[in-house]
């Protein structure tokens, strides 16, 4: 491995990972604040919110919330149109009978598949995740808004099916990321250090 | 060095600097900013949904600061600066023009109810070139919301007097009480003592527990 070898990951997208990372675990515990104050979604136990201090805070909630989804959206958008310009998309889009390929990852990755996978930078499984997350990420810029300023865009909040539905949206979407999280972490591990590391320096 | 200790150290020393500046940044109240940029944007003009009658439910009694004393020998107290002080009593509120609406009233906590109001809109007290800003206070003066004259004069601002066909009970704000669509429940004071017109932004009971002033939706 020398200075000059391909670089795996540039340097735009693992600054754009990276930043994505503390933000939206701020957003996920502001959101926390803020949800305490109406857990109607799903009632957490008393002692988790004492264990985590998240309760009786939904002032500072909305404050820290409020401020950090401008940077939360403007670090998604930057990414989004950095894989469109630079052509990056092509690789983490999922193409034509992904959703086939993916399942034969799911198989290898299970071990019961034996056969080698195909070269790729990103599997189908990795397109359909990684894309996948995108959109999800707008949809809860798009079901925060609606939750946000319901009258003002109560057209996005009517669209999602109105205000209480549009909040069950925006949590179901969080409680997504913490499986993406999990998921993400998991695979991670199993691919080993050079992969791990080619996110963070760009090399393999 | 190689290339990769010193892209990890970089990498360290980045991560320090963002969650470094993170934290700083956590310490900025946004909403004035939001406020701004809000109103820029989206204003405060937009007609909130209104929903069937019979959508309309009994909503939580959340919120009893200033409900403490029975409203009595009530009178409404209108203050604008150039203007001597009127009173009003509710009949002569009541002869305002009438309008029924069945709206979403929608509480900060994350709660939301639809409910039909009767009553007038506020704008039909409002003197004539009103100042920027609108205060209102309950009688004993210990519960208090500040508003932006746009929000204020909003046609669905209204000052009601009945709630789902029902005159108002003590704990939704007899005899008179603000509902404003617009605006998040902790907006919709009950038992409105005062109504004042100003220049100056006013002071509001929430905003001085750390919630957002404009609180608009």
């Amino acid at each position: 491995m020398t200075q000059d070898s391909k670089v795996k990951h540039p340097l735009a997208i693992r600054w754009f990972h990276w930043l994505n990372f503390p933000l939206l675990s701020l957003m996920i515990w502001s959101g926390l604040l803020i949800y305490w104050a109406n857990d109607s979604i799903f009632a957490f136990p008393e002692w988790f919110y004492e264990r985590t201090h998240l309760g009786f805070r939904l002032a500072e909630g909305m404050s820290y919330h409020f401020l950090l989804m401008w940077l939360f959206a403007l670090n998604g958008v930057c990414y989004v149109s950095y894989t469109i310009v630079s052509g990056e998309w092509r690789e983490l889009v999922p193409g034509k009978g992904a959703l086939r390929q993916a399942f034969q990852v799911v198989l290898h990755d299970l071990g019961i598949r034996k056969e080698p996978l195909p070269e790729a930078k990103f599997n189908a499984a990795q397109q359909i995740a990684y894309t996948g997350v995108v959109v999800m990420g707008l949809g809860s810029l798009l079901s925060g808004l609606a939750i946000y300023r319901p009258i003002q865009l109560s057209f996005i909040t009517q669209a999602l099916g109105g205000y209480t539905t549009a909040r069950f949206i925006h949590f179901a979407l969080t409680v997504g990321y913490v499986g993406f999280f999990f998921m993400h972490v998991g695979q991670v591990i199993k691919a080993g250090w050079p992969n791990f590391r080619a996110m963070v320096t760009g090399h393999e | 060095m190689n290339s990769n200790r010193r892209s990890f150290l970089k990498f360290g020393l980045a991560g320090a600097a963002v969650v470094g500046g993170l934290s700083q940044l956590l310490k900025i109240s946004p909403h004035e900013f939001n406020e701004r940029v809000t109103r820029k944007l989206l204003g405060a003009g937009r007609l909130a949904p209104t929903f069937a009658r019979d959508k309309a439910r009994e909503p939580k009694e959340n919120g009893g600061v200033g409900l403490d004393e029975e409203a009595g020998d009530w009178s409404l107290k209108i203050e604008a600066p150039g203007l001597a002080t009127r009173t009003m009593s509710i009949d002569e509120v009541k002869a305002l023009p009438r309008v029924e609406m069945t709206t979403e009233l929608m509480c900060i906590e994350g709660w939301s109810e639809v409910v039909h109001w009767t009553g007038t809109p506020l704008r039909h007290i409002a003197p004539p070139n009103a100042p920027e800003y609108v205060s209102l206070a309950t009688p004993d003066e210990s519960y208090y919301v500040g508003l932006d004259l746009e929000s204020a004069l909003h046609p669905q601002t209204l000052l009601a007097w009945e709630m789902n066909g029902q005159p108002l009970s003590s704990e939704h704000g007899a005899p008179l009480r603000l509902v404003i669509p617009v605006k998040y429940g902790i907006k919709n004071i009950k038992r409105v003592g005062s109504i004042g017109f100003s220049p100056e932004r006013p002071k509001d009971y929430w905003a001085e527990r750390g919630y957002d002033w404009y609180s608009g939706l």
